[in-house]
């Protein structure tokens, strides 16, 4: 065990009323996409800033591409420096994945083979990441809908990751069932393989049944499938920061606190247990 | 395959939707790649309609999406930022719109007021603290997200009927050249379109040039009367506007 129970929630544009009122919101810290208050000026970097006055922030971002076989840009790197140097975050964190390759970006967080070969970009990436923002860098491992044949496992990728970089993980648990689903494997196994000494935070979102795969679109509640898999994880990894994302078909805030609370719930039972 | 060359496969494919290039990845990867097509494509087609709601507005639906559509095929994004990948669409609406010149007009202007309003914050001048200053040797600051741009239309009054969910004029050609100007007050992007004149001052302005110079171009141009009371009369309008940045 490393670490203690915080729970927290997204900060999204339907909520920032709320996150400013006299009342204090509920939750120990909010997560934000980084790219979105990576701008000069304005309301949203506003409204952060005084988000920031009374919760911790997380800094989650989209656009890191750690895995761009041409390597991550170092302009990209500077710009998120000034915001976590403004915001002084509690955690920075990407994906394993890709999205930019030569002057293409695609926006999306697209699969990497998980080879030697790419694990050694991976790493170097990190390192230079970690270089320029000055942080121990949070990777979370993607819901995927393509397995490249031939590498290892993800949770060896992840380890070997982890154990050469420094960096640490965001472990997203709907990530975990909705790859587990989409590819075949057990995700008892994923949970078994990662080092969970590594897990600094945990995701948790809904999910949504495509046309033959599962697809994580954030647009759901967290499903009791992947509640399940948040505790069996909770049991390997012990207290760790927890947040809930919901992205698209945002609910009141009052919905997402009482997801919060199952998640506390899950928490506090496990915690029992232990006890 | 190599980790390069499977990216540069993959970017291919999403662009072009080749089976040539889906067929090397096998098919155990045909669902996925599926999935990150549609991904991508509805990804970009959410960005464009949020960012140009009054042009969605104006051409419709299903015109909108065509033209978005057509643009996510023939100009794949490139910034680090998904929020850029709006930045050229007036120039595909242009080459859809030949003859409607009011729909590229329309998209570049909510393109500069979103870029305004996250542009760089600034104060605005107070004009009661003005006092003493030196007019003719004064070289006024713009705020920083202010910027021009030309219009042939009335589609500054098209955005604010279509925004304010009134009945929008006819559309109409513009008697004279002219520019709109956008800007940020506060936390509110702004604009309001302004005559040749104006604009060539706010071209002078840019250049840093002295308020004593402008004044006396305008004389020039307008006559003793006239040219005087221009001046005084456009600077009433940037302090109403909170345009100046600062007074040097």
């Amino acid at each position: 065990m490393h670490g203690k129970h915080l729970f927290g929630l997204g900060l999204r544009k339907p909520h920032y009323a709320d996150f400013l009122d006299a009342a204090p919101v509920a939750v120990d810290f909010v997560e934000v996409i980084s790219e979105n208050f990576m701008v000069a000026g304005g309301r949203p970097l506003n409204v952060l800033r005084r988000v920031r006055e009374r919760h911790p922030v997380a800094l989650h971002g989209v656009s890191l591409s750690i895995g761009s076989a041409d390597g991550v840009h170092l302009d990209y790197l500077r710009r998120l420096r000034e915001l976590i140097d403004a915001i002084e975050p509690m955690f920075v964190s990407d994906h394993l994945s890709w999205s930019r390759i030569g002057s293409f970006n695609s926006h999306d967080l697209l699969p990497l083979p998980y080879t030697e070969e790419a694990l050694a970009r991976v790493c170097n990436s990190i390192h230079r990441a970690q270089e320029v923002l000055g942080r121990t860098l949070l990777l979370e491992n993607p819901s995927s809908y393509i397995l490249w044949p031939g590498g290892m496992t993800e949770w060896d990728f992840l380890s070997a990751m982890c154990a050469r970089t420094g960096c640490r993980l965001l472990l997203d648990v709907n990530n975990i069932f909705v790859s587990a689903s989409n590819h075949g494997f057990d995700a008892s196994a994923y949970l078994a393989g990662i080092p969970a000494d590594c897990v600094r935070q945990i995701h948790l979102a809904g999910h949504s049944q495509g046309r033959e795969l599962l697809i994580d679109t954030h647009d759901q509640p967290v499903r009791g499938s992947v509640w399940s898999l948040y505790a069996e994880a909770l049991q390997r990894l012990g207290p760790v920061a927890t947040m809930i994302e919901r992205d698209d078909n945002i609910p009141p805030l009052a919905t997402l606190l009482g997801e919060l609370d199952v998640a506390r719930g899950i928490a506090a039972e496990q915690a029992r247990r232990v006890a | 395959m190599s980790l390069l060359d499977l990216q540069r496969d993959f970017q291919s494919w999403l662009k072009t939707e080749s089976n040539e290039v889906a067929a090397r990845f096998g098919e155990p990867s045909r669902a996925g790649l599926a999935v990150y097509l549609n991904n991508y494509r509805a990804q970009l087609l959410a960005c464009l309609t949020e960012s140009f709601p009054a042009v969605r507005a104006w051409i419709g639906d299903t015109a909108f999406e065509g033209a978005a559509a057509t643009h996510v095929d023939s100009v794949p994004p490139s910034a680090w930022t998904l929020d850029e990948y709006g930045r050229d669409f007036a120039e595909t609406l242009d080459m859809i719109y030949p003859d409607d010149p009011e729909v590229a007009e329309l998209a570049r202007l909510e393109w500069n007021l979103a870029v305004a309003f996250v542009g760089p914050d600034a104060t605005p001048v107070d004009p009661a603290a003005l006092a003493g200053i030196d007019w003719d040797n004064a070289i006024i600051h713009l705020v920083p997200t202010f910027v021009l741009f030309p219009v042939s239309t009335n589609v500054a009054a098209l955005r604010s009927a279509i925004h304010d969910q009134q009945t929008p004029p006819p559309v109409a050609r513009l008697p004279e050249p002219a520019s709109i100007a956008v800007w940020r007050n506060g936390f509110t992007p702004m604009f309001r379109t302004v005559t040749a004149e104006e604009a060539a001052v706010f071209e002078q302005l840019r250049q840093q040039q002295r308020f004593g110079d402008i004044c006396g171009d305008l004389v020039k141009r307008m006559g003793e009367e006239q040219g005087p009371a221009l001046a005084g009369s456009m600077l009433r309008q940037w302090f109403t506007d909170r345009v100046i940045a600062a007074i040097s």
